[in-house]
């Protein structure tokens, strides 16, 4: 017996990890349905990526102006943050969760300031479990892409909105989707100036994604007034949009001062002699998504061949009693993630989703299926990395050692190629390198998301670890 | 050149004054807002990386949302803290090098 953990028997009581859209909307409804909830959020505060906004000691009096959607924020916030059967864990990093066949599964929690040393280790035990931990920005290699003012979007989106800081003064975005165009206004706003916006699909394609049938995309409107109001931002600031191009290499010693960008044929290999230098003080990237599933895993809930948490109508996992919802079944941006929430929390809580919201989310997982047609990542993105392109960024592993061990040993085995290259050994545990890898090892047999199966979702110090274990009784050894 | 904090005068959004905030990097003050996230106060104040990858490389913040660790600091004495994910407070001191520990004899 673990002792030293408070366990919380939260029987009768509906869990949800992650306090995003997806996670809020799932509270709201489990609440709405009589439900017991308890809530817990690694970071300061709920609003998960997109309504990521300052401390509230410095909230703005005009914080909408930098989010959609705000008032939908608001609303659930209050209704969560002020219910008496709610309980919402802020700094509360799940770091395991263990299964069980005919039991609930149980949650390891570590509750305190993010990789504290002295943080309140906490166990859960819920009827219920809803896995709501979203996704994070995939960045595919170039030469000099490890250099300080290389920026993903996302982080570029959450020093906006978060701190009020812009990543640089002269910034190109780059990369593929959608998501590069709240990013290009968010900097606007924070005073940057932005160079270029640089799309990867080509015309063709996007407007085979975005234009087909356009009558579904009528049930979406609320998508197309964003982009519209991103699209108008652009004009008005005259930041130029191009399309099939992108950024190959970025220069610089101690940081970034310049970067390559070329045309990309359909496949987006270089179009060779298009390349043109364009000086920036910060490069904003953003190539698309991957789910974070550590936890799902460590459930035990199966995963597509895109690497997705498999989910049935009710938003059901293949574990009983565990749901999932938001990026990590599929990315499709806010608005689904906030409908998945809504099915998975009323599901779990035993209600019944109303027929108009599952209409919602079918249209919205419609549009995440242009998303992914439109602008997912082709594979000639093989061919922009030199061979000393940092592959693996924390060990600093290229992509001429990965390919020529893969080559000399002939292995195509995830833990011998970890071992003998390093890629995916070092801090980050491969959150940034692993697809990467997996697709560089072509004719790989891993299936996609394999790289992400890690036992520990969320680093904990050893002495916490230890902490946890305290044996109830001090016999000494034998 | 490099990144900057928007002075809350020219802020669209009109962030609440929440008073200054002193840390110590390296020796060096850096000031910022109470509610800021260190790596928020290091890049406000102008600087893009704090740390060198194994062989020597430079590195700061890249995804700014606690997943690639390449913006790692010792936090008054603690080893291996995420700057974009700890909001700082007054008086911290912030180190960019791992602490040095003595081998045990
Ligand atoms: C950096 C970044 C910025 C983005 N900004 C925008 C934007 O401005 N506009 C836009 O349209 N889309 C944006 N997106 C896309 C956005 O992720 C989705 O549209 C939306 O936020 C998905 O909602 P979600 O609830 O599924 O996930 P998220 O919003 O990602 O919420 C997941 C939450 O789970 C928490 N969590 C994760 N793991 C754990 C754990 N182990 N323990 C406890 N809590 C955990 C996280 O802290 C997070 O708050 C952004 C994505 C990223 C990665
Ligand atoms: S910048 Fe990636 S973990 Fe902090």
């Amino acid at each position: 017996m673990i002792s030293g953990v408070r366990v919380f028997e939260a029987a009768g009581g509906v869990l949800v990890v992650g306090g995003g859209p997806a996670g809020m909307a799932a509270a709201a409804a489990a609440l709405r349905h009589g439900a017991r909830v308890t809530l817990l959020e690694a970071g300061y505060d709920l609003g998960g990526q997109y309504w990521r906004h300052l401390a509230d000691e410095r909230r703005g009096a005009h914080e909408h102006r930098l989010h959609h959607g705000w008032s939908t924020f608001q609303r659930l916030h209050e209704e969560i943050t002020g219910h008496p059967r709610c309980d919402v864990v802020l700094g509360g990093s799940v770091w395991a969760i263990d299964r069980h066949d005919d039991a609930p599964p149980v949650v390891h929690v570590m509750v305190g300031a993010p990789d504290g040393t002295d943080r309140e280790p906490r166990s859960y035990t819920p009827d219920r479990l809803i896995l709501a931990t979203g996704g994070q920005e995939r960045t595919l290699p170039f030469p000099g892409w490890d250099l300080p003012g290389v920026f993903t979007a996302g982080a570029a989106q959450a020093l906006a909105k978060g701190e009020r800081v812009a990543v640089g003064q002269r910034v190109l975005v780059a990369g593929a989707g959608p998501f590069l165009l709240p990013v290009v206004s968010s900097l606007i706003r924070t005073g940057a100036t932005v160079v270029g916006v640089a799309e990867a699909s080509g015309r063709r394609r996007l407007a085979r994604g975005w234009l087909t049938r356009p009558w579904e995309l009528a049930s979406t409107s609320s998508k197309a007034g964003e982009l519209g109001g991103y699209l108008k931002d652009l004009v008005r600031h005259r930041v130029p949009y191009w399309t099939g191009r992108t950024v190959v290499a970025a220069h610089g010693t101690d940081r970034v001062h310049s970067v390559t960008l070329a045309d990309l044929h359909p496949d987006w290999t270089r179009v060779e002699g298009s390349e043109r230098v364009v000086e920036v003080d910060a490069v904003c990237v953003s190539h698309g998504f991957v789910p974070r599933t550590e936890l799902a895993v460590a459930a035990g809930c199966q995963l597509d061949e895109q690497g997705f948490v498999i989910t049935a109508a009710g938003q059901q996992t293949s574990v009983p009693n565990v749901y999932s919802a938001g990026e990590l079944t599929g990315i499709g941006g806010a608005d689904l993630a906030l409908a998945e929430g809504e099915v998975a929390g009323t599901t779990a809580a035993g209600g019944v989703p109303r027929p108009s919201l599952i209409g919602q989310r079918k249209n919205l997982q419609n549009f995440a299926i242009r998303l992914e047609s439109a602008h997912g990542i082709r594979p000639g993105w093989q061919t922009w990395p030199d061979p000393q392109t940092m592959l693996c960024r924390c060990e600093d592993v290229t992509v001429g050692e990965l390919r020529d061990i893969a080559a000399k040993t002939q292995s195509r085995g995830l833990r011998s190629l970890k071992l003998t290259t390093r890629a995916g050994l070092g801090v980050c545990q491969g959150r940034t390198c692993g697809r990467n890898v997996e697709d560089l090892l072509s004719e790989s047999l891993l299936p996609a998301g394999r790289t992400s199966y890690r036992p520990i979702a969320t680093p904990v110090r050893l002495g916490e670890l230890a902490a946890t274990i305290t044996p109830e009784r001090e016999d000494p050894l034998p | 050149m490099g990144p900057q904090r928007l002075p809350a005068t020219q802020d669209p959004v009109a962030p609440r004054d929440s008073g200054p905030l002193t840390i110590t990097v390296d020796g060096a003050e850096v000031t910022g807002q109470v509610g800021q996230t260190v790596a928020g106060l290091l890049l406000g104040a102008g600087r893009v990386s704090w740390r060198t990858s194994r062989t020597g490389r430079p590195r700061g913040v890249f995804c700014g949302i606690g997943v690639c660790f390449d913006c790692l600091v010792t936090i008054n004495d603690i080893p291996d803290v995420r700057a974009c994910q700890r909001r700082a407070t007054e008086g911290d001191v912030v180190s960019t090098e791992p602490p040095v520990r003595e081998a045990s004899a």
